[in-house]
């Protein structure tokens, strides 16, 4: 057998595999994080609890309605963006314009009193949520053994992200919302609801979100608690591709779930610090991130 | 007590008068724990308030005194004062690292930086022996203060915690008042001003950020020998977290504000512990409603209705 | 006869008039019991409000007796300076006389140190740490439920015996994983088994446990044990599912109560193997219990360490009225030490006792979690494969260290 650094191959091929299926949700989480800095200024704490609510909403949506799998796809995500824009109209205006450190501070509560709401209601065990009939059953990689729905989820992640991406780069709403983020008093000058774009903003952001949610509720425990375990890593992988630049917290996402899979067989106890290792690594010799414009 | 006058004279002394009746009013644990963390809050206050710096990573401080003062008194049967001294000295000894490399960055990335330092430390801790994981070193002897006055009994501890906390109180008031302190506040409103001041506006955070970590550290050691129990939970994330919030609860920038704030944020913890689960929503929610209706925190709104410096 | 003048004129007074009556009733001694848990946290389910619920049902159970029984709650939030903090009042402040509960062996053991201190007795029924009736044993403190040393017995040793032969270890890189795991690996090797490899995790911080596993996987061994509890085997059990780990090993959880087992669905936890000394169905008196217990816990059915509380609770008020009140109050040592010598017997543990050193000996069972098609009703969740007797299922105390038993 083929030996890297004293590990068999293969078994290292395996975990580039599994790091690139834990880098699609940091890819997705950072995204959504991203884009709601870039235009509130805002560092959303609660980006992890709006995970764990888009999760909790595909169980719910099955056992309250009997809607399945695929249209909790498509349902989930709105629902819980729509409940993004809520506390964008009811919280978060009120405070726009401040010092960021406010914004952090809300929604740290807002994460809390979610996480208590939820925890309240399902206990702290979580609930379980299956895998789509389709997507069942596992694929012998020669490797390793891959589960269907996890190839499923590094596709979904890729074709979201790239999604995402091509509106803010490509389109005039993109167009729109860059402009705003740069200066939003001309924006509002040339005629263009700049508030009504920033609620549409926060909400696209919670629903990308919950679509991370809504992908991981097959295959994680879905728990009350899921989404604080994710938070900090997704911070650093904001910061680490630059704050508020979206190709790099899609593939800073990416290489961090990697980093962190190779972590896992050489050094195992050291996974959930390695990201901050890089993440000052990177401040201190690149302070903008790897993909930042310095202001 | 040099440089106090007026209102905040007024209000330490109503400070003081509190201090002395509280033990036989309160649970004197629970003050004891309040005045701790009031400690560690004054320190972050003299960064966040007074330099407008953001660190994430107090925890470190305050968790690394908790287990160094920790380590003094019950491994090497250290007094009280030592063990403290020891939690301050390696406080401001990390801080002095931790600082060096976050305050050359600005906002959002310093406070980054010290997250993720604060991380790394944390993970020392859980790593290395003499912190016995999360069980953590317990139960602490208190000793003896000065070598001769025993602080088994909660009581006597207090007038101890008591006498600790209102001299770090009035130093701090001091580093506040002093040259150095005004040269802080001129960072703050302005960091290029102070440049061109001539000011090595560097050294003088570097320095802001190195008693910050003292103060923390020393809070750290207190706190483990009121409780008698240095664990983890001292170095975690949410600790960092809390710190911030007794702050800014309080009022930043004000000389008061973070006593408040912890006592505020050690009441919560204490006395709605017998509301469950709903513990987490009632704090969110207060959280919440700072932000939106009372951002100059307690202490902040207090002082603009009464129009008085506190 | 000897009634006293002052019986006399008291039973006069209270025929009387219904108020000295009602004085007496209110100035009757009163016991506090102080259910210390986790309310908001991972172990909500396995403590918190249905801990409360087997407390209060203890007393209910236990009658009036002439002297009434009230219950105080609290959150640790898994942090022990919290817990101490809120422990030192209730037994300083609020004339708390037993704690119970207490999930997380890093709170449990900080919180023995109070009872200690402060004299106050002291049931520790949900967390694991054999070092409660070991190095860290006191006279205050019993250890009701389970410990690490018994479920490493039961679990590692009948595994073996049944041909899983060969382990490797998914372990939580905490005090708590470390002492389950070696305690287990002990006696997997004891029973002539092997350990072929371990990971130690980062906790709480993981959600995903698939690198992990394929680890494991790639180690040929027979069977993964999990050294974890709570969401995070949860997690590892359902991932074992996914990649199909389940069909080439055996998996042993640690750590597992039924609430976890509920959470996970029959789907994917079954074939799971696992210890608890408690299952609701059991037998009549169990059923009887649980039975009893659902009105004040409808959606969460008591699993050991609830269990336990209720055992706990209703032979400490046994203890309680065979000394009476007033004694009872004055010493927490005293009344621990009356619990060791009376016998146990209750509905949820049936008839067992209190070893010297703190710690309650009741049989360890080893179950099995059906399949679906094999679960008939609600709950219905274990098939029981082995028991150990009481006897041999905790460690012995001239092993353990326990500075009681030297005296």
């Amino acid at each position: 057998m083929m030996m890297i650094f004293g590990k068999p191959a293969p078994l290292l091929f395996g975990q580039l595999l599994l790091g690139i299926v834990n880098g699609s949700f940091y890819a997705m989480l950072s995204l959504g994080l991203a884009v709601i800095f870039g235009i509130l200024n805002i560092i959303n704490f609660a980006h992890g609890a709006l995970f764990m609510v888009g999760a909790f909403s595909a169980y719910l949506l099955l056992h309250w309605f009997g809607i399945g799998y695929w249209p909790a796809l498509v349902l989930g995500p709105l629902a819980v963006g729509l409940f993004g824009a809520a506390i964008e109209r009811v919280l978060l205006r009120p405070i726009r314009g401040l010092d960021p450190l406010y914004g952090l501070l809300l929604t740290f509560g807002l994460a809390e009193v979610l996480e208590g709401v939820f925890t309240n209601r399902f206990g702290s065990s979580g609930v379980t949520y299956s895998v789509p009939r389709l997507l069942r059953g596992t694929r012998d990689l020669g490797f390793m053994y891959l589960p269907n729905y996890h190839a499923f989820v590094v596709v979904a992640a890729i074709v979201v992200c790239l999604a995402t991406w091509l509106v803010i780069e490509k389109t005039r709403l993109g167009a729109v919302l860059r402009a705003a983020t740069e200066n939003p008093a001309i924006v509002q000058a040339l005629g263009i609801d700049v508030p009504r774009l920033v609620t549409l903003t926060f909400a696209g952001g919670v629903a990308l979100a919950a679509l991370a949610g809504v992908l991981a509720a097959p295959m994680y425990s879905v728990n009350p608690g899921m989404g604080s375990s994710y938070i900090s890593i997704v911070f650093a992988v904001v910061v680490i591709g630059g704050m508020g630049s979206i190709g790099g917290a899609v593939f800073t996402g990416f290489l961090l779930g990697v980093v962190e899979g190779f972590t896992k067989v050489f050094y195992p106890p050291g996974a959930a610090t390695v990201a901050f290792v890089v993440m000052v690594l990177v401040l201190l010799l690149r302070p903008a991130g790897l993909f930042g414009r310095s202001r | 007590m040099a440089g106090l006058a007026g209102a905040r004279l007024a209000a330490f002394l109503i400070l003081l008068a509190l201090i002395v009746a509280a033990p036989f009013v309160v649970y004197p644990v629970f003050v004891m724990q309040a005045m701790s963390f009031a400690l560690v809050a004054l320190g972050f206050n003299l960064l966040l308030g007074y330099v407008g710096l953001l660190s994430l990573g107090h925890a470190a401080f305050f968790g690394l005194g908790a287990y160094v003062g920790a380590f003094c008194a019950k491994s090497l049967g250290s007094g009280p004062e030592l063990a403290i001294l020891a939690g301050t000295a390696s406080g401001a000894a990390v801080g002095l690292v931790v600082g060096f490399l976050a305050i050359r960055r600005q906002g959002i990335y310093f406070a980054m930086i010290t997250l993720a330092l604060a991380e790394m430390v944390r993970f020392f801790c859980l790593e290395a022996p003499f912190t016995h994981g999360e069980d953590g070193i317990q139960p602490i002897p208190r000793g003896r203060a000065l070598g001769a006055l025993a602080l088994h009994h909660d009581f006597a501890m207090y007038w101890f915690v008591a006498v600790a906390f209102v001299l770090g109180f009035l130093l701090l008031y001091r580093i506040i008042h002093s040259p150095f302190g005004q040269v802080l506040k001129a960072i703050r409103e302005s960091e290029t001003r102070a440049i061109s001041l001539g000011y090595r506006v560097e050294s003088y955070k570097l320095l802001a950020f190195v008693l910050s970590a003292g103060f923390a550290g020393a809070g750290g050691a207190l706190e483990a020998l009121v409780t008698r129990i240095a664990t983890l939970s001292g170095v975690d994330a949410a600790m960092s977290a809390q710190i911030v919030l007794m702050v800014l609860l309080g009022g930043m920038g004000t000389v008061f504000g973070p006593v408040v704030g912890a006592l505020i944020v050690v009441a919560m913890q204490t006395y709605l512990a017998t509301l469950g689960s709903w513990v987490s929503v009632i704090q969110g929610g207060i959280f919440i409603v700072c932000v939106l209706a009372f951002r100059r925190g307690v202490v902040g709104e207090i002082a603009a209705r009464l129009r008085l410096a506190l | 006869m000897g009634i006293s003048r002052r019986t006399l004129i008291t039973a006069a007074a209270a025929a009387a008039t219904p108020l000295p009556r009602l004085a007496a009733r209110a100035a009757a001694p009163t016991l506090k019991i102080g259910v210390l848990s986790d309310m908001s946290g991972p172990y909500r389910d396995i403590g918190g409000p249905t801990a409360v619920a087997c407390v209060q049902q203890a007393i209910a159970d236990f009658g009036d007796k002439g002297w009434t029984v009230d219950v105080v709650s609290g959150d640790h939030q898994n942090k022990p300076d919290v817990g101490t903090a809120i422990v030192a009042r209730w037994y300083d402040r609020e004339g708390v006389d037993l704690v119970i509960d207490c999930p997380n062996s890093a709170v449990g053991l900080a919180v023995a140190n109070v009872a200690k201190e402060k004299n106050k007795a002291y049931i520790n029924s949900n967390s694991a740490s054999s070092l409660l009736t070991g190095k860290d044993c006191n006279a205050n403190t019993i250890h009701w439920t389970y410990d690490t040393y018994m479920l490493g017995k039961s679990t590692g040793g009948a595994m073996v015996k049944a041909g899983g032969k060969t382990w490797f270890f998914i372990t939580a890189d905490y005090t708590f994983g470390h002492l389950l795991r070696d305690q287990t690996a002990m006696f997997v090797k004891a029973e002539g088994g092997k350990v072929l490899g371990n990971v130690n995790y980062p906790f709480p911080q993981t959600t995903d446990f698939s690198s992990y596993l394929v680890q494991a996987q790639a180690s040929g061994a027979q069977v993964l044990g999990l050294a974890n509890a709570g969401k995070d085997t949860v997690n590892s059990v359902k991932q074992a599912h996914e990649f199909g780990v389940n069909k080439k090993m055996r998996i042993a959880g640690l750590l597992v109560f039924l609430n976890d087992v509920h959470g996970m669905g029959l789907e994917i936890a079954q074939g799971l193997i696992l210890t608890e000394s408690f299952y609701w169905d059991m037998n009549d008196r169990t059923r009887a219990f649980t039975k009893r217990v659902l009105p004040r816990t409808p959606n969460n059915y008591p699993s050991m360490g609830q269990a336990g509380d209720y055992s706990g609770t209703l032979h400490f008020l046994k203890a309680v009225h065979d000394m009476g009140v007033p004694a009872a109050k004055k010493s927490g040592a005293d009344i621990i030490a009356r619990m060791k010598k009376i016998p146990t017997d209750d509905d949820a543990y049936g008839k067992a006792y209190i070893r010297e050193d703190g710690r309650f000996m009741c049989p360890a069972y080893l179950f099995r979690v059906k399949t679906p098609a094999e679960s008939k009703k609600p709950w219905d969740y274990y098939t029981l494969l082995g028991t150990t007797p009481a006897a041999e299922a905790f460690m012995s105390p001239k092993v353990e260290g326990c500075p009681l038993m030297k005296a």
